[in-house]
């Protein structure tokens, strides 16, 4: 898969696993992150159909720039381990684990990834595992789930399954999960992995997407999920720094370079001192801004 | 947990019963597979949206995976709207794994 | 045989068309500065003072018309696929044992497909049209018609007309409303339809012009858009055609993605080509990701505070909305797309109704094509030198339009083709189109899902794209790509027989096309 995406996951995009139509399309819509979803966008009765659907697309189809990740079935449903022995020999980018709420699930799954990349001598390092959180317990673990592995690259939450766990309505402003997403940004800031929102279901409301992603932006979550293309423009654009927020980033960088030749460890911009953190979010900026920072050198 | 790496099934298979995979949406094709009774000949049977431009090659990806699972005294009706070759391979595949009874990980 | 500017081999003369003059360049003939082909004179006329132009049918207008074996009948397209007086008045002739018609519309869409058996009996043995779909356009693939057909473009009609290559004997005109004089219009009623502009020319040069409506109103009709000192009958009938398809909802902003997406990447070479800025004139195609365009285009203006100069085209009510939000100045309006655009019309003294003469005719001091910025148009295929198929489709069939396709191309600074890189399994990006229509000298960028390729004529414009960070491709790689995703299709089989013939608008044949086998 291709070697130079940048890693940055601001929309991730659910495609249904059974629609060769959405699949063959999927990488050109701008997504940074394509999410291929066996799980819940599959009838029960076409969970094979899906399954070997995905796993040529995954050998033939060019995805371009996109980060390829596919949701999978539980470990515990009679679809699970089968999803695994497809996929994991294919290395997408990441697989997702719906549903999660306790370490032993975890380490069960692990196992399994770890068994069937050995028996195709593959390493134990590209597939990185995202963690859905969808419900009370779940949440209530989140720290520990996310701490699990390093090989746990992102958070997210799954709004829908997870207000049905609590018993509560979904409400438009979504303020039942507030709690859980401010608990899962937490535990995702606390491991230094991304948090990737849940999607917002609306696809002809285009301003409530706009304020709901702007909202989770500033509790601190890194990405968001779309269920329709046409919600990646809007994703894409709250995430991405603005102007000034780049020229910043630019500077500092690029100050850490030269200050880096001559052996300098902290030095000033723009009046301000600048540390390692500093450097790193600036960097982030960057990235998320189509600028590669290694050109800055 | 004991790991199956490779779910090919055994050699020189007639499928059991009717079996169908896909859909008539676009960009998919339907396949319907069931048992002849003949000399183990298989029969393919396509209509196609692009079937002036594509026939040839939609022949020859189905006969290609009946091959792989040595299929025979099959007849195969196919219905397509425009599949790409993996849509095609997968659609294939899943209707011969459900006709010989060996799809894995799916309600029936 | 000879071969044309794009070595395509035009036979020298073809039976039922006479001499072809090959295509030589995009702006060759234009050069001279005027037309080297001679022009014939409108009818002139006469007609005594406080006389009934009144008729009581359709059939009694056409009968005072004298017709005859071999005449040539003209119709407009603006009804679309609503329209019910083309097949009426073809049926009259048909009736009248009238036969070997040349049959002259500005398009032909679905609602004509009654007209198939004349077609089969020979009571049209030849069409000049900008577009042929459906049945007919798979009849006139298959070579049933006498004579070739011919596919102009909107502004080529107009220049035929007046060389005399198309003589209209009889222009019958349908109206939404007139009067008993014969002034009328398109933009009220109960079937109005907005702008008229394409029988503006038929008014002028036809022998005879029969005016229909369904809306004769008191004298006068305001505004009179076809003028009774063209017009020599008048005839009330109950209905011009199904009002719901006249207006029909083609004209809303997709939903589709795939469409969006393509859109989304235009309006971004848009706004990165250095054309974006005020005084800014436009136009875009009425459907898909043509139309969508203008939803970020009208975002974008809004953003930068840019003002346009004008709106040119088919038009919808998506850009009279561009209009009356102060985005341009003015519309000018060949041929309208909803029934929104027909009031503004009638209110707006800035939505002005023009003729395709303005609109797009190349022999005159100045179309309006000439002032355009930028146009957004589709197309059914594009191969690797940026020449663009509208007309026939992937298994040789007629079934598309060149409309003003090749006009507005030739006159827009920027010309851009959004297109899918390949539509079901068909390959849109091809090393060879099956026809070409507009070629590729007159395209600067085509826009596709998987890349935009920039026509190497345009080396700043490529540089300005990247430099903005678009997906830019060569288009040769792109039509790998495409090849590899979809497989490389089985060719087409064609006889050596001429059917039919594309001309540029001009009047120099670009393209030919062949009979299908069967």
């Amino acid at each position: 898969m291709n070697q130079n995406k940048i890693n940055k996951r601001r929309s991730m995009l659910y495609i249904p696993g059974n629609n060769p139509a959405m699949l063959q399309q999927a990488g050109v819509y701008g997504a940074d992150s394509v999410l291929l979803d066996l799980e819940d966008a599959v009838a029960l009765n076409q969970k094979d159909a899906a399954r070997i659907l995905v796993r040529n697309m995954l050998k033939s189809n060019d995805f371009y720039n996109c980060e390829i990740s596919v949701r999978l079935n539980h470990i515990e449903t009679p679809f699970g381990i089968h999803d695994l022995e497809e996929i994991i020999p294919l290395q997408p980018d990441a697989v997702r684990l719906p549903k999660t709420e306790n370490v032993e699930e975890l380490k069960k799954v692990f196992e399994i990834i770890e068994k069937i990349e050995d028996a195709h001598g593959l390493p134990h390092t590209k597939t990185k595992v995202h963690v859905m959180i969808e419900s009370a317990l779940g949440v209530q673990n989140v720290y520990e789930l996310a701490s699990f592995s390093p090989r746990i690259d992102a958070i997210t939450i799954g709004g829908q399954d997870l207000t049905a766990d609590m018993q509560i309505e979904k409400s438009k402003d979504n303020y039942g999960i507030d709690y859980a997403r401010k608990r899962i940004v937490m535990a995702s800031k606390a491991t230094k992995i991304d948090a990737v929102d849940t999607v917002y279901v609306d696809v002809e409301d285009e301003e409530g997407l706009r304020e709901e992603t702007v909202y989770i932006k500033k509790l601190g979550f890194t990405g968001k999920a779309v269920i329709n293309p046409r919600q990646i423009n809007i994703v894409n654009e709250v995430f991405t720094p603005t102007e000034s927020e780049i020229r910043k980033a630019y500077r500092i960088v690029k100050a850490y370079y030269e200050n880096k030749a001559k052996d300098i460890g902290v030095f000033a911009v723009d009046g301000k001192m600048v540390d390692a953190p500093v450097v790193t979010r600036a960097i982030h900026t960057l990235t998320l801004a189509d600028i590669d920072p290694e050109t800055i050198k | 947990m004991p790991i199956k790496i490779v779910i090919l099934p055994e050699k020189n298979m007639q499928p059991v019963h009717k079996a169908q995979a896909g859909t008539f949406e676009s960009s998919d094709i339907m396949i319907l597979i069931e048992p002849l009774d003949n000399d183990g000949d298989n029969h393919i049977e396509l209509s196609s949206s692009v079937g002036k431009q594509f026939k040839d090659q939609i022949n020859r990806d189905i006969t290609e995976l009946l091959q792989k699972y040595e299929i025979t005294g099959a007849r195969i009706i196919a219905k397509d709207k425009g599949a790409l070759s993996p849509t095609i391979k997968a659609r294939v595949e899943t209707a011969v794994l459900r006709s010989l009874d060996k799809q894995q990980g799916t309600l029936k | 045989m000879a071969r044309n500017a794009l070595n395509i081999e035009i036979p020298e003369k073809l039976d039922g068309l006479g001499a072809l003059e090959p295509y030589q360049g995009v702006w060759t003939k234009l050069q001279k500065g005027w037309m080297s082909e001679q022009t014939v004179p409108p009818a002139i006329k006469a007609r005594m003072p406080h006389t009934s132009k009144m008729c009581d049918s359709l059939e009694e207008a056409i009968l005072k018309c004298n017709p005859q074996d071999g005449m040539t009948v003209s119709f407009h397209h603006h009804l679309r696929s609503g329209d019910d007086i083309l097949v009426q008045a073809m049926t009259i002739l048909a009736n009248m044992g009238i036969k070997d018609i040349i049959l002259a519309s500005s398009s032909l869409t679905s609602a004509h497909e009654p007209i198939l058996p004349f077609i089969e009996q020979g009571i049209i043995s030849q069409i000049y049209s900008s577009g042929i779909r459906g049945a007919i356009g798979e009849a006139c693939a298959r070579g049933i018609m006498k004579k070739p057909f011919v596919i102009h473009s909107h502004g080529g009609r107009v220049r035929s007309v007046q060389t005399g290559k198309i003589k209209i004997d009889l222009a019958i005109i349908a109206a939404s409303a007139a009067d008993e004089e014969g002034n009328a219009t398109g933009s009220h009623g109960p079937s109005a339809f907005g702008s008229i502009g394409y029988a503006m020319i038929d008014a002028w040069y036809a022998k005879q012009v029969v005016v229909v409506t369904d809306n004769l109103v008191d004298y006068p009709c305001v505004p009179p858009s076809i003028r009774q000192n063209y017009v020599d009958y008048v005839v009330e009938v109950d209905s011009i055609g199904d009002a719901k398809k006249i207006a029909s909802g083609t004209t809303r902003i997709t939903k589709a993605p795939l469409d969006l997406r393509i859109a989304k990447l235009a309006s971004e070479a848009i706004i990165h080509s250095g054309l974006f800025k005020n005084g800014i004139s436009f136009q875009v195609g009425a459907g898909g990701a043509s139309l969508a365009v203008a939803k970020f285009v009208r975002e974008a203006m809004k953003k930068h505070e840019i003002v346009g100069s004008f709106l040119l085209g088919g038009v919808t009510s998506y850009g009279v909305n561009m209009l009356n939000e102060g985005l341009f100045r003015a519309i000018f309006d060949v041929q309208s797309f909803d029934a929104a655009v027909s009031q503004s019309i009638m209110n707006n003294p800035y939505h002005i109704e023009i003729g395709a003469a303005l609109y797009a005719n190349p022999f005159n001091c100045g179309c309006m094509i000439n002032k355009l910025d930028i146009v957004v148009l589709g197309a059914l295929e594009v191969d690797v030198n940026f020449n663009v198929n509208v007309i026939t489709g992937s298994e040789g069939d007629v079934r598309g339009a060149s409309g003003g396709h090749s006009d507005t191309a030739a006159g827009a600074n920027l010309t851009i083709v959004v297109c899918p890189s390949f539509r079901g399994r068909l390959p849109i990006i091809k090393k060879k189109v099956n026809n070409v229509v507009t070629p590729g000298d007159s395209v600067d960028i085509v826009v596709t899902e998987r890349g935009i390729c920039v026509n190497p004529k345009n080396i700043e414009l490529e540089q300005k794209l990247k430099k903005a960070g678009l997906n830019i491709k060569k288009i040769q790689d792109l039509e790998i790509e495409v090849d590899k995703i979809t497989g490389q299709p089985d060719p087409i089989e064609h006889t050596d027989k001429v059917v039919g013939v594309i001309e540029y608008r001009d009047g120099t044949i670009i393209d030919t096309i062949k009979q299908i086998k069967e």
